[in-house]
């Protein structure tokens, strides 16, 4: 085109991004890719291999190997081996690791981009301005953590060899937020890239290489689901670490059940993008480009669902699709486009399906008249309006370019919108009444709000679910959590579970008068649905009394109750200091009664029985004083703003309490759980549980507001697995046997709650039986982003 | 040739806009609503997002070239100074790269000529036959606060000198303080003396500091019919920028949505490179359309602009990195 035409038309025209040593780089690879196993590169033993395409052309870039049972062994086993050398190494010596991957990322970092854009599809301008930039980030930002672990993270120690799987829509950088801090805390790994999009990650093991980094520290695996799977079943490996679908992350939660191994889990979303009536409205159209139009889509935290008030809907709706015609799409190596090509064939089917459904039940499609380019794997953006919450396509996570539009009219129901899904990733508030968006992303049921923005990440900003969403957070001091342990659980005990003693049959002591003890919901005293009562024995077998027999309809029940108490999060902390110190006051006030109690379900003489007693008044005084100094963080991002970390309750939590300590035990469980705003539906020790069903007596007096505790007694594996299956209830804790907390594991699949299963003996006696372990694991972090500027 | 016309000589099918007035109304002001974090995140993520290369590369400078008000407003300007940037405007562009550019038969030309009012005259002489338009800065330029009646003569004085665009100052007082009236008023009583010169309307955003400040303005200096909106006189401790750009932009875009009207946009003041002028020519196709791409409805107010861009052409069709003194001074 002559510069006298394009003077008359002022079109953008070709700006080609060179493929050139992006594809000299993958022609090194061979014919056939090989695996990175203990420092060296190594044919599969499985022998299979499969093609790897370039999803913008369609042409084959080369051949992934398969890696096998046997070479994840191999892989694991190599890791094994490497971990005790990496993690005796000073944090130093391990930040040094780290801060030389970070540098040769950034001195290879147009390579990364390219090879990244043309493997996944995804725009260069997105490889070269966010992916790798972001990837460079979280190794400086790591290594950092490496150098500071001796002394900020003194009391904890590596988990051993990570599992880790991550998905095809940020390669990468994916990598990066799973190595980068399992490395720094020395963790040795074993990574499974993506099928689609495994080359980066190697390219990212030469650089390991180059990095002099250990052999067997750093594992790269290839291959498809039989591959992860064969990592997530692998008994060498301490914790497995996923990033990809809700379904998936499922079946490794099943897969995993009562394994020992930790998991975290980043899963899928469909993230509400809220715009107010007192929004720029440019701005928040140009926030959606960079929410759903951001690597085509294909982001699990993307905002999909568009919620506008009704008022602007007009409006808004009218400037976003006239945005939508200067969207470019097309050739993801070209440095003016905007959106890449679908990463695979079969993806794009998926979308497709999607919105013919979504226009089939009702919705009106927007596509920009532009054209497409005539071959290759991609999909215009696409805006449906008029869709309802009942409709498909705003329930299912799409995972393309697809915006879904809803309105809504008060901020109440903007919010009950916005958590009206099962997920609970991200979210995004635009308006300019900070008072209104302050107000509102506390409400949100999401791991990440952004407040004037959108998919804004940091390696110093937590960033992970609520919901079934997933749990655990990558990233920041929160994400360290997840790849460390407290140093006390090696030398730990598992619990032995005493069986119980043959009862005698006597008559209850007529020394007091006889009490029936009943279940506690709702702040009310319940019999237990089904009628029936268990005893409680002294060791020797006497019967020290009765309590109710609770069952699943009575954990149905306490769930309902705990679920209505929703002021119980919005009291202010020092209103719930107030009413823990008051429970310990009044259990001060009867603390003979319950040593007394406590003597005789146990056998201990009774100076001991006290020392519960008194312990159990100071921890509840420990959590007084918690309740309103285990306080969030105030991150700062680089821009110009700051993202606070807010520690916020998990909402319902089932507590099947240790069954040694029937007082102190449920005291040290209950007690972080409330001071952090959860309500709780608790079964106590079975053995003890006169001492749970006494103590609500002392709630009763202590102005706990109705439903915050709710108490079943019962047999506690089988009430245990019940809380599990109870999609309502946001976490469950089981203390006790490794049988039943693999069951517990098993069954919180339902709606992904997070779990804390502890099948080992804790001193709750000393300084392990409380602090801020209890108050991490009664928290999720939610990381609010505010940019500001005038 | 009608006077509103002329200017468009080398766009013959693109007339100048005319902005009539409309009745002050504060709506559109306090509705305002700007967000300077997403304007910067817009404006930075695009240089990112679009880039021309090659011949379009070429082509593009070549438009920024058309699209240039080349300007001289110093203290020590003289009559000699004045004729050397016109001819300097006549041809902006070295014959031999013009026609290497392939645009040997086009009339290539800068935009227009910026002086003070003093020089109008001369220039409209030097100009002659050009169709290249005088603009002259107004109102008490940069300051903007001599009394009304000097400014409205001032305008009065360089329209019968020939003056064919009105660059007037705003007192940013009004803005500080929020008589968006007494703007109103001032902008719309500068608009009548113009008569039918085209009016651009510096808001000197340097000085209003906020970006929500610059919106509210641009909505009243477009509702007093203002034909262009103008950043900066040049003078002011933070000139054009593409976060206000875009702000200003919008407004334009927004005020032809409410109203129908058109109206042009100039950035002004430290635009001085090549690269500079392609972000804001990208910015402009973006938010506003292929129609701000044209001398009619876009200017930038530079000294230095031409230079580079000529030097970058010489580069686009040697390969060699070009000299300054290859060029000819203005």
């Amino acid at each position: 085109m002559s510069i006298a035409e394009i003077l008359d038309t002022m079109e953008y025209g070709p700006a080609p991004e060179s493929d050139k040593e992006a594809l000299a780089w993958i022609a090194g690879l061979g014919d056939e890719t090989k695996l990175f196993i203990g420092g060296q590169w190594k044919k599969a033993k499985s022998g299979e291999s499969f093609e790897t395409t370039s999803p913008a052309s369609g042409k084959v870039l080369t051949r992934l190997a398969q890696a096998g049972t046997a070479d994840v062994d191999a892989a694991v086993k190599a890791a094994s081996k490497a971990q005790p050398g990496w993690a005796a190494l000073s944090g130093h010596q391990r930040a040094r690791y780290l801060y030389a991957l970070a540098r040769l990322i950034q001195r290879h970092s147009r390579l990364f981009a390219v090879v990244e854009s043309l493997d996944n599809g995804k725009p260069i301008r997105e490889t070269r301005d966010i992916d790798i930039p972001l990837v460079a980030r979280h190794f400086y930002h790591h290594a950092g953590w490496a150098q500071l672990m001796d002394s900020e993270l003194a009391e904890r120690e590596p988990l051993g060899v990570c599992g880790q799987i991550i998905p095809w829509n940020f390669p990468l950088l994916m990598l990066s937020w799973k190595i980068a801090p399992a490395i720094a805390l020395g963790n040795t790994v074993v990574l499974k890239p993506a099928e689609y999009t495994s080359l980066t990650a190697l390219l990212f093991a030469e650089m390991c290489q180059k990095a002099g980094l250990p052999e067997g520290v750093v594992n790269i695996v290839t291959g498809d689901g039989a591959t992860g799977e064969a990592i997530v079943n692998h008994p060498g490996i301490a914790k497995v670490a996923f990033t990809g679908s809700t379904e998936v992350g499922r079946h490794i939660r099943e897969a995993t059940a009562g394994s020992g191994k930790s998991l975290t889990l980043e899963l899928g979303g469909k993230s509400p993008f809220i715009v107010f009536d007192d929004a720029d409205m440019d701005a928040a159209v140009e926030g959606v480009v960079d929410a759903i139009w951001f690597n085509q889509g294909q982001v699990c935290c993307a905002g999909s669902r568009l919620l506008v008030q009704e008022s602007v809907e007009q409006r808004f709706v009218a400037k976003l699709i006239a945005r939508m015609e200067t969207l470019r799409v097309g050739d993801p190596l070209d440095k003016a486009i905007d959106i890449g090509a679908i990463v695979h064939p079969v993806q794009l089917k998926r979308i497709r399906e999607l919105v013919e459904i979504g226009v089939k039940e009702g919705a009106e499609l927007h596509q920009p008249k532009a054209a497409m380019p005539s071959k290759g794997c991609f999909y215009p953006p696409t805006l449906l309006t008029g869709v309802h919450p009942a409709s498909t396509v705003s329930r299912v996570e799409i995972f393309g370019p697809v915006l879904v539009a809803t309105t809504f009219r008060t901020p109440a129901e903007a919010v009950e919108l916005a958590n009206n899904t099962e997920y609970g990733l991200a979210a995004s508030i635009w308006s300019e009444t900070l008072s209104l968006a302050l107000d509102i992303a506390p409400k949100l049921k999401c791991g990440v709000v952004w407040v004037n923005g959108t998919n804004m990440f940091d390696a110093g900003v937590g960033f992970g679910g609520y919901k079934e969403s997933g749990f655990g957070r990558e990233g920041g001091r929160e994400g360290l959590a997840a790849y460390s342990k407290p140093k006390w659980l090696a030398r730990a005990k598992p619990i032995a579970e005493k069986p119980a003693p043959q009862t005698g049959g006597d008559a209850v002591s007529t020394a007091f008068i006889d009490r029936t003890a009943k279940l506690y919901i709702g702040g009310k005293q319940a019999r237990p649905d089904g009628g029936y009562s268990r005893p409680v024995l002294s060791p020797s077998g006497a019967l020290v009394g009765e309590v109710g027999e609770g069952n699943r309809k009575d954990i149905r029940n306490a769930v309902e109750a705990a679920r209505k108490a929703t002021g119980w999060a919005a009291a202010t902390e020092h209103n719930r200091a107030q009413i823990l110190y008051y429970v310990a006051e009044n259990l001060e006030a009867r603390a003979g009664e319950f040593a007394d109690r406590i003597a005789a379900m146990t056998g201990r003489r009774k100076p001991e029985a006290a020392k519960e007693v008194a312990a159990s008044v100071s921890r509840l005084f420990s959590y007084g004083a918690w309740a309103d100094k285990f306080e969030g963080a105030v991150h700062k991002p680089p821009l110009r703003g700051v993202a606070l970390a807010m520690n916020e309750p998990l909402g319902t939590v089932g507590i099947v309490c240790p069954d040694a300590w029937g007082l102190l035990g449920f005291v040290s469980t209950v007690a972080p759980a409330i001071a952090m705003g959860n309500r709780v539906v608790v079964v106590p020790s079975s053995s003890q549980a006169l001492a749970a069903t006494d103590f609500y007596q002392v709630l009763d007096t202590s102005d706990v507001p109705a439903g915050v505790v709710n108490i079943v007694t019962g047999d506690r594996d089988a009430l245990a697995l019940d809380i599990a299956r109870h999609d309502e209830v946001d976490a469950v804790w089981y203390f006790g046997n490794q049988a039943a907390a693999a069951g517990v594991e098993k069954a919180s699949g339902g709606n992904l709650k997070q779990v804390w299963t502890e099948t080992v003996q804790r001193d709750w006696l000393s300084a392990q039986g409380e602090g801020r372990e209890f108050l991490a694991r009664a928290t999720q972090v939610k990381n609010i982003w505010v940019p500001y500027g005038e | 040739m009608d006077m509103k016309h002329k200017a468009a000589a080398a766009f013959a099918n693109q007339p100048q806009p005319y902005n009539p007035p409309v009745p002050f109304s504060l709506d559109p002001v306090e509705a305002v609503r700007v967000n300077l974090s997403a304007a910067e995140r817009r404006t930075s993520a695009l240089a990112g997002r679009r880039t021309v290369k090659k011949q379009w590369q070429a082509a593009w400078l070549v438009r920024a070239l058309q699209c240039i008000d080349l300007t001289t407003l110093n203290g020590d300007d003289t009559a000699g100074r004045v004729r050397r940037l016109c001819a300097k405007a006549r041809q902006p562009l070295r014959s031999d790269l013009q026609e290497a550019l392939g645009l040997g038969d086009r009339t290539i030309t800068t935009g227009a000529i910026c002086v003070y009012h003093r020089f109008v005259a001369t220039a409209v002489e030097a100009l002659q036959g050009s169709g290249i338009p005088v603009a002259a800065v107004s109102t008490g330029f940069p300051a903007g606060l001599s009394p009304l009646e000097t400014r409205l003569k001032e305008i009065e004085a360089s329209v019968a000198d020939g003056a064919e665009e009105i660059d007037i100052v705003i007192t940013r007082e009004h803005v500080l303080t929020g008589n968006w009236q007494a703007l109103y008023d001032e902008v719309r009583a500068c608009k009548e003396a113009c008569g039918p010169a085209h009016m651009k309307t510096i808001l000197a955003t340097g000085d209003l500091q906020t970006l929500r400040n610059v919106a509210r303005a641009s909505w009243v200096a477009m509702m007093a019919g203002s034909d262009f909106i103008k950043t900066s006189t040049g003078k002011e401790g933070t000139n054009a920028t593409l976060p206000v750009t875009l702000v200003m932009i919008r407004a334009i875009r927004d005020y032809r949505e409410m109203t129908g009207h058109v109206v042009g946009y100039k950035p002004a003041g430290g635009i001085s490179t090549a690269k500079d002028a392609l972000a804001y020519l990208a910015l402009m196709k973006e938010e506003l359309g292929n129609d701000w791409l044209q001398p009619n409805l876009f200017r930038f107010g530079a000294s230095s602009l031409l230079a580079d861009i000529e030097r970058q052409l010489e580069h686009y069709v040697t390969g060699r990195y070009a000299a300054f003194s290859h060029h000819a001074m203005a």
